[in-house]
């Protein structure tokens, strides 16, 4: 039987076109790869080749034919051995393929499964920096699993531009602890190229501003490829670093990234605010097989605090943490912005106002269950964050209790955040672009229309 | 290995008979396979972005000779169908995932340009142009940090060489002595910018000097010369010497996607690169002349590689498309 030469779609959103001349004609040889004739689609003038071997039979829309639906057969082609009598008999074009008509049900919004369990209170302490607790926490899970390296800049030799990587070189040698040129889109990628073949890399930024060099390999290369295959492909991998504004070092390294990483499905955000944040989080983002970013925040480095002396001491990621219980108005922070919450919180308790203090600890997933517990108990809420209010974690937060706790708010969620402009350097500027405990005392009177 | 504007021969006695026919047949398979995804593309069975790899089949075909699946790992940009076909992924995976369906690789959800295979250790299909060029060598880190003597064949175009992140690349894939094979595809157009007209030094095979990287031009439009300059690159890496950058000039016929109706150049020169240097052509008349296979003989494998591609093609079509529920799936991994 003849082969159907049919109007090809020449381009993503050619429906129809104009058959502008054929370069054959009846009786001519075709060979595979021969340009047959010329289509005018809805961009440019493309030539039509041939795909099958035979003779051109007949044509059925002659040159110049305009407005040709794509797929419309337009020629009759002989296979080898076939004469112009198998023509007549040619059976009528094919029906195309069926597609399935399958309804997408909205998708619900993501909730945690369980709200914040009580969390496992442990008998043994010891008091910590929050840069010993990541250190700890890095160099545990290298001795369990001979997978996970740490590359960056200065991490080795010079012993972490924070010290945050103090002792790792010593322990593990310079084939685990990886000292990278200044090549941060280089060595992202070399990590996430790394975790495609089963290695768990540790992707020490100097700081999260510097990563927006490397964005692409975070997002294209880490977030998005088990997606892409169909689930073949994880990436296990960590990208850490401090994020937000550390002080007086001006607007290219003071800037919190939370939202920017929280937006993006195939990640895990976490940002720890304690030492046992910092060491549970940190040993639950190495071990998990997705990407995590790990925001840490330079001016907690040498804060401390107790951690829980067993090795075994882990945090779940998408569960939040209530620092503080209180029944009056709910402060969600995450990072640094927790401890200046909860001395707002020991303020406005002077004032009679008794403030639940919310630890995010992960800012994607987002602890929603939690968030909208607590509010069904106080009602009000205040959320606190570093960075920019525009499309910012506060905002999220603010549409997710509207869309799950709308009848319960007896105010509107209210945000407290950086100022909208670029992190100042002189000392009293930085300190009005930046949330301070006064901001949110305030705010949350203005909750209680106190 | 030094930098060397020689275009490597191969010498054909070194080359066994079987050999040279398998490649004929593998090249062959991925033209009849792109030209059918063209087809198919015609008939609106396959959208959006579908870049063709005719033209360049000898590249990876004697690439590809010189590695294991089993052992060495081979990245790619959007350019891919004939890169998974040489690595040995199934052609019916690849069509269907050009058609969407969920009998393709990536179910459906990946497309032309993101097909991954754990199996056959090959790790996409990349869209970014130049992404793929550190996510290489992180591979290429990987066999060295696992010791498994493996290496990793690195493709990027001609376009790619004028990303940074490339140099990023190529200065640590030679500080730290990674076991990998950066081959340039020169197909002389980056989408519609000639070589020319994007680059101030036009020798690509130099592009590594400053970082100690031995390169080489070859003529990518003869399979066996692309063989055994790939096989001395392996050696290098695999004798822990470090990356080698190949220069393969080649050239495709097709326009850099469907919608390009290639106006940067002119069809004398399409015309005179098919007539003068097809790569299939090239082995085919190697092979009749030296009386290592018949008309009848090559007619058998011009039949089996167009049953691979119909059945292919036919699988591509009756694939179902990926059920709704298939949306919300593979974003995270369960921890």
């Amino acid at each position: 039987m003849p082969i159907k030469i049919l109007m090809p779609a020449l381009s993503p959103t050619m429906t129809e076109g104009k058959l502008a001349r054929w370069l054959k004609g009846e009786g001519d040889q075709i060979k595979s790869g021969d340009i047959i004739a010329e289509i005018e689609t809805d961009k440019a003038t493309m030539e039509m080749e041939a795909v099958d071997e035979g003779t051109l039979g007949r044509i059925l829309v002659p040159g110049g034919s305009e407005g040709v639906a794509v797929n419309t057969p337009i020629a009759l082609l002989l296979e080898d051995g076939e004469g112009r009598d198998a023509l007549s008999a040619s059976a009528p074009a094919p029906a195309p393929a069926p597609v399935a008509q399958q309804p997408v049900a909205a998708p619900k919004p993501v909730v945690a499964a369980s709200p914040a369990a009580i969390e496992k209170t442990y008998d043994k302490t010891r008091r910590m920096t929050v840069r010993e607790a990541l250190r700890d926490a890095m160099a545990e899970e290298m001795r369990r699993d001979g997978d996970v390296f740490l590359m960056g800049e200065e991490v080795g030799q010079y012993q972490g531009a924070y010290k945050v990587s103090q002792g790792l070189l010593d322990e593990f040698g310079p084939k685990r602890v990886i000292d990278t040129p200044i090549t941060e889109m280089g060595f992202a990628g070399l990590g996430a190229g790394a975790a495609y073949a089963g290695l768990k890399p540790i992707v020490e930024f100097m700081t999260f501003n510097f990563a927006m060099q490397a964005v692409d390999h975070i997002i294209n290369s880490s977030a998005k490829t088990l997606y892409m295959g169909g689930g073949q492909l994880p990436s296990s991998i960590v990208f850490r670093g401090p994020n937000g504004a550390a002080s007086r070092v001006g607007a290219q390294h003071s800037q919190c990234y939370a939202s920017w990483y929280a937006h993006i499905p195939g990640l895990k955000v976490v940002a720890p605010y304690s030492a046992a944040d910092a060491k549970g989080l940190m040993k639950a983002a190495i071990r998990d097989p997705n990407p995590v970013i790990v925001l840490e925040n330079e001016l907690m480095y040498g804060q401390s605090f107790e951690v829980p002396d067993d090795p075994e001491f882990i945090l779940p990621i998408g569960k939040a943490k209530i620092e503080r219980a209180g029944s009056r108005v709910t402060v969600t922070a995450f990072s640094r912005m927790v401890g200046m919450a909860l001395e707002a919180a020991e303020i406005l308790a002077k004032d009679g106002i008794d403030v639940e203090v919310i630890n995010l600890r992960s800012l994607r997933p987002l602890d929603v269950e939690t968030l909208v517990a607590s509010v069904k108990k106080t009602n009000r809420m205040v959320t606190l964050e570093e960075g920019w209010a525009a499309a910012g974690i506060g905002a999220e937060i603010a549409a997710l209790m509207q869309e799950h706790a709308f009848d319960w708010l007896d105010a509107p969620v209210t945000r407290v955040c950086g100022k909208d402009v670029p992190m100042p350097y002189a000392a009293c500027l930085e300190k009005l672009a930046l949330p301070q405990v006064d901001d949110i005392v305030a705010a949350v009177k203005a909750v209680c229309y106190a | 290995m030094a930098i060397t504007k020689r275009k490597t021969r191969a010498a054909g006695s070194a080359v066994d008979p079987g050999e040279m026919l398998s490649f004929y047949k593998d090249m062959l398979l991925i033209r009849r396979f792109e030209e059918k995804a063209g087809q198919l593309y015609g008939m609106g069975l396959i959208n959006g972005f579908c870049h063709l790899y005719i033209g360049q089949e000898a590249v990876v075909v004697g690439m590809q000779a010189t590695i294991s699946n089993q052992r060495d790992s081979v990245i790619t940009s959007y350019r891919d169908h004939g890169h998974m076909l040489a690595c040995g992924m199934d052609a019916k995976g690849v069509m269907a995932e050009l058609t969407g369906r969920i009998g393709g690789y990536s179910k459906g959800k990946g497309g032309s340009m993101h097909m991954f295979s754990r199996e056959k250790r090959f790790y996409g299909g990349h869209g970014i142009v130049g992404a793929q060029v550190p996510l290489g060598t992180g591979l290429a880190f990987a066999h060295k940090y696992r010791e498994d003597g493996g290496v990793c064949l690195c493709y990027l175009g001609d376009g790619a060489v004028n990303q940074g992140q490339v140099y990023e690349s190529f200065n640590m894939a030679s500080l730290w002595q990674l076991p990998v094979i950066y081959v340039i595809e020169n197909n002389r157009y980056a989408m519609g910018t000639s070589i020319e007209r994007s680059s101030a030094g036009t020798e690509l095979f130099r592009r590594g000097s400053a970082y100690k990287i031995p390169g080489q031009a070859v003529d990518g439009m003869d399979v066996l010369a692309v063989k055994a300059a790939g096989e001395q690159a392996v050696a290098h890496a695999r004798a822990g010497q470090g990356p080698t950058i190949l220069e393969m000039k080649t050239y495709r016929y097709r326009g850099h996607s469907m919608s390009d109706p290639a106006k940067y150049r002119t069809k004398e020169e399409v015309a005179k690169m098919r007539e003068q240097h097809d790569p299939i052509d090239q082995l085919r008349r190697r092979l009749l002349d030296g009386g290592l296979i018949t008309e009848d003989g090559l007619k058998d494998i011009d039949r089996d590689v167009k049953a691979v591609v119909t059945e292919a093609a036919d699988f591509s079509q009756t694939s179902p498309e990926p059920d709704a529920s298939e949306l919300m799936t593979d974003i995270l991994i369960d921890a």
